[in-house]
Order: C-alpha cells, then sequence, then structure tokens
C-alpha cells in the first residue's frame, strides 16, 4: 500500500475537526460522490467496512474486529487486503528494461525472469519519487504496481521520459491495468489456502519470485511478495473475477483468513520496518538515506545510469547525512514529526511512523537522525505534546519477517 | 474529547479528509443517568465538592483499544472546553477536553499500568481526573443522558 493515515472513520474526529454540521455534511457529500470504489466496495461496506477517502478511492480502514485483533490475526492465520487501488502497470518492448534502468536503482537486466524486486523511482537530485515492487516477467515484458497516492505522479515522470525516449528510437510502450483488480493475501495461511485455489505447485515459487497461472479459473499475476513480513501474495485478478476470488479465499480458509484494511496493514508494515511513501520515504529522502542501500543494484553501483546517480554514489561512498532508524520507545507512542533528541536534548531528528505495536505490545517507531547517532543501542529521548520520553535506536523489522525463501 | 489524528504528511499532501460513514449507526454504547456529558465526548459525574471526568463509552467504542493515557499533574487547573490529557489508540491520538472547569485534585494513576481500563470500564474505573469545580452552574451547559443519547444517534447516523 503506502499511502497512509489513520482515520478510523469517527464521527467524532469530524465533529470536531468542523464545527458546522451543515458545511461538513456539504463537503462530505461533495468528498464522497469523486472517491473511486474497487470492484469489492460493495463486499466491504456489507462486511462492515469502515470506509474513508485514501488517495482517492473509498477504502475500508478496518471492519469488524479491531486494527489490534486484525494485526495479530495476520501473523497468526492470515489476511486479505483489497489494495485495487494501487496501480499495476505493464512496461512492454525490447527495450522496456533499459528504459526502465533510466528510472529506477535496480539492476533490472540481472533479474531472472519470473523475479522481481523492491525498487525506487528516483529524480534528478536522487530523491525517491516512490518506490515500487518490479517484477520482470520476461527480456520484453516488466511488471510493475505503483503507490496509489503517487499514481498520476508517477506515470506522468514515465511517459515523459517513455516519449523522449521512443523519439529516439526506443521500443518501449506500456498498458495500465485498470481492468484489473489487486488482492494482497499475507500470513501463515496464505500458500495453503491458495493452494486450493491453482493446480500450480506455490512450494515453488519463492519470496519475490512471480508467474501467471490460472488462480479460481480466471487468469492471475501472482506475486510472493507483500507489505506485512508475512509470507504471502499478491494476486492481479481480473476485476470481475475479484469478488468470486475473494469469497473463495475466505471461504477455502474457513473463517481463519479476515478481511483485513488499511490500520491493520500500516501497523503489520510498521513492525516489518518497511517504509511507507510518503511518511518514511520523500522526494527529498534518498534511498540511501531510507536504508534501501540494498536495493541499488551491483552493476549500477559501477555504472550508474539512472536519475539522481551522482547523488546516489557518492552517498554510497560517503555515508548519507542521515539514515533512517527504528525506535523503541516508552510513553505515549511516538507519531510522525515527533521530534527526536540525542541525550542533552539537542534535535538529531524526527520520527516519520510511529505507534504501538499489537505484536510486541510496546511503541515502535522510525524515523530519521544525524548519521553516527543511528547505531542499534543509542539512546535518544522523543518529544511528545512537549515532554521527553526515552528512546532506544533499534534494529528492525521489529517483528522477524517470515519470507518465504529457499531453504 | 478532540480527535487528533495524525495524518500523514501523504494523507495531507492528498488531503485526505477525516471522512467515514460506518453504514450501521452504532447505538449501543451505554450512556448512564445521573452523569453530564460534554458534545466532546467526556462525561462528568458531581458529587459533593468533587466532580469526576472520562470519557464515554461511545468514544472509546469509536476509538478502538486505549494504549495509552497521559494526564496531568494534581494541583494544576483546567478550563472548560480546553484539553487537559491525551488518548492515545493503536492508531490515533485524541485530545480529552474538561467539561467544567477547576482545581484536579487527583488523577487516576492505575491508567499508567492499565489504559484498557478506559475501554472495558469508562464509567468506573477508567475515570481520569477528579476536579474541585471552579463554577458548579456550568454543569447546566452540559448535555443530560437523554440529550447525550440523542446527540450520538445523530452524529452517527449524520456521517
Amino acid at each position: 500500500m503506502r499511502g497512509s493515515l489513520w482515520q478510523l472513520g469517527q464521527s467524532i474526529t469530524r465533529r470536531l475537526a468542523s464545527g458546522d454540521k451543515k458545511a461538513v455534511a456539504h463537503r462530505y457529500f461533495a468528498t464522497e460522490a469523486e472517491l473511486k470504489k474497487t470492484a469489492l466496495y460493495d463486499f466491504h461496506v456489507a462486511n462492515g467496512g469502515k470506509m474513508v477517502p485514501f488517495a482517492g478511492w473509498s477504502m475500508p480502514i478496518q471492519y469488524k474486529d479491531s486494527i489490534m485483533d486484525s494485526t495479530l490475526n495476520c501473523r497468526e492465520n492470515g489476511s486479505l487486503f483489497d489494495v485495487s487501488h494501487m496501480c499495476g502497470l505493464s512496461l512492454k518492448g525490447k527495450d522496456a528494461i533499459p528504459f526502465l534502468e533510466k528510472l529506477v536503482i535496480a539492476d533490472v537486466a540481472g533479474l531472472a525472469p519470473g523475479t522481481g524486486t523492491l525498487t525506487v523511482f528516483t529524480n534528478e537530485k536522487g530523491g525517491a519519487i516512490d518506490d515500487s515492487v518490479i517484477t520482470k516477467v520476461k527480456d520484453d515484458h516488466i511488471y510493475l504496481v505503483v503507490n496509489a497516492g503517487c499514481r498520476d505522479k508517477d506515470l506522468a515522470h514515465i511517459e515523459a521520459h517513455m516519449k523522449a525516449f521512443k523519439a529516439k528510437g526506443g521500443d518501449v510502450s506500456w498498458h495500465i491495468h485498470d481492468e484489473r483488480s489487486l488482492l494482497a493475501l499475507q500470513g501463515p495461511l496464505a500458500a495453503p489456502v491458495l493452494q486450493h485455489l491453482t493446480k500450480e505447485d506455490l512450494s515453488k515459487l519463492y519470496f519475490g519470485e512471480f508467474c501467471m497461472l490460472d488462480i479460481h479459473g480466471s487468469h492471475c499475476f501472482l506475486t510472493r511478495t507483500g507489505y506485512t513480513g508475512e509470507d504471502g501474495f499478491e494476486i492481479s485478478v481480473p476485476s470481475e473475477k475479484a469478488l468470486d476470488l475473494a469469497k473463495a479465499i475466505l471461504e477455502k480458509s474457513e473463517g481463519k483468513i479476515r478481511l483485513t484494511g488499511l490500520g491493520a496493514r500500516d501497523s503489520l508494515r510498521l513492525e516489518a520496518g518497511l517504509c511507507l511513501y510518503g511518511n518514511d520515504m520523500e522526494q527529498h529522502t534518498t534511498p540511501i538515506e531510507a536504508g534501501l542501500t540494498w536495493a541499488v543494484g551491483k552493476r549500477r553501483r559501477a555504472e550508474g545510469g539512472f536519475l539522481g546517480a551522482e547523488v546516489i554514489l557518492k552517498q554510497i561512498q560517503e555515508g548519507p547525512p542521515i539514515r533512517r532508524v527504528g525506535f523503541f520507545s516508552t510513553g505515549p507512542p511516538p507519531r510522525s514529526h515527533s521530534e527526536i533528541q540525542d541525550e542533552q536534548g539537542n534535535n538529531i531528528g524526527e520520527v516519520t511512523s510511529g505507534g504501538f505495536s499489537p505484536c510486541l505490545k510496546k511503541n515502535i517507531a522510525m524515523g530519521y537522525v544525524k548519521s553516527g547517532l543511528h547505531k542499534a543501542g543509542t539512546n535518544v529521548k522523543i518529544v511528545i505534546r512537549g515532554k521527553p520520553n526515552e528512546g532506544v535506536v533499534t534494529k528492525m523489522p521489529f517483528v522477524p519477517t517470515k519470507y518465504y525463501k529457499p531453504s | 474529547m478532540a480527535l487528533r489524528m495524525w495524518a500523514s504528511s501523504t494523507a495531507n499532501a492528498l488531503k485526505i479528509s477525516c471522512v467515514s460513514r460506518p453504514l450501521i449507526s452504532r447505538c449501543f454504547s451505554t450512556v448512564l443517568d445521573g452523569l453530564k456529558y460534554a458534545s466532546s465526548h467526556e462525561w462528568v459525574k458531581h458529587e459533593g465538592s468533587v466532580a469526576t471526568v472520562g470519557i464515554t463509552d461511545h468514544a472509546q467504542d469509536h476509538l478502538g483499544e486505549v494504549v495509552f493515557v497521559d494526564l496531568p499533574e494534581p494541583g494544576g487547573s483546567v478550563a472548560q472546553g480546553s484539553s487537559f490529557g491525551a488518548v492515545e489508540s493503536v492508531k490515533a491520538t485524541s485530545d480529552v477536553n474538561s467539561p467544567i472547569s477547576g482545581e484536579i485534585v487527583e488523577v487516576n494513576t492505575k491508567l499508567t499500568e492499565a489504559p484498557g481500563l478506559v475501554n472495558s470500564s469508562p464509567y468506573e474505573e477508567g475515570w481520569m481526573i477528579k476536579i474541585k469545580p471552579k463554577n458548579p452552574s456550568e454543569l447546566d451547559s452540559l448535555f443530560g443522558a437523554k440529550e447525550y443519547t440523542k446527540f450520538c444517534e445523530e452524529e452517527d447516523a449524520a456521517h
């Protein structure tokens, strides 16, 4: 996902935020009418989904289960998320790889067909335009998924570069998969349940791998990936079959896999130490500062050739001025923009995401601090409502990840 | 209790508003007779020289599991309608406003160790502060149980 927010859908909030009830109602309906709905919208509502505006879509922030219960159930059994607001995209053509490599930090050419990776679209200054999971389907076909909230700017960025690339004779074209829906199936029951719905042997599909296959009678794109730290899949399914598939997954799990909203999705990704674009990574953040140096392919480090490469390669050599780190803390849960101080009370950075971990039952947060103060075990103060609270720099993920990798 | 949502910069950038519509109106929250209620969803119970303050069942239900309660030190003063503390749920931070003005004579220190009392017992063990009222007539400006119930129903229905 990546997008964000915790508007738990409270009438209290809305009322207090605005005051004039009529004005609220007016604004509310105006907004509501403009929101896009996924193929599963009615299904969400029928299942008690609290729908909130999210990146221009009406999405469930939670269902009847609390965020706490949903988060725990994902790690214990499994979760099904509708992430159809995210934008699936195929780049095709014999030059699709060299084209994409100008825009991202990954060694796309070096990916084996049917494998993918997390990558970052960069700007000229080395800042992050978006993060994205990209897959090399084959040499002339790349499939990628970008954030809903970044869709317009990403597509404009890609399109502008594609135009120039094609003008020079490059062979690349795109297809935006608006005819498809995207479901994320995550947790220990994800694979056993999905196996009931396909003849393909899922035990041979490892973390980061991709295939096109028949699932429950539909032609799907399947990526063994996710945003929770658990084993799981993202399933791109033709939209007219999305409801059928969602129902089949829930049914095959005998109620153990639960519909899960964006609220728990955020807790899960935070526990897994994963960045939320817009919070933990922004236009001015480089992938190196964000701790994604590993995502800069070896060949790319040697050759560069992507936007902002000078800045990024220099940061790899010399170290970035600030770094993303994790924290445990006492007191109130840190939130985005809480100030981080050293033990003497000097400002050293800012929290970018934080909250109470449902699994660990304590506060976790991530944020940026000055290099040198980024080592695990460094004591810090996190300022909340004017009061400093004890914090300590901690390795991420906070909750161990369970990706399905060859043993 | 002003819910101050920590919308992220993304949310701000995207102009995501705090809007949602629970389709099934929640009318199952408990509202006790004999208490007074503020439109910001705090209750106050005035007995003798002291008034006890907490958040309502309706408020805790909307918030979800409370994981931290930020309370003031005893001895300070509060003004009607102004914030004296905060309640943190898994995802949201909410200010808690005082329904009346006065001096804080006691705070519920149990909430430090057991913030979940706000969920399990909002009107009893989950109380937050005790106030010596400065101006008891302020109580007249608050809702009674029936008015508050109606207020909550209307508020839920409107969204």
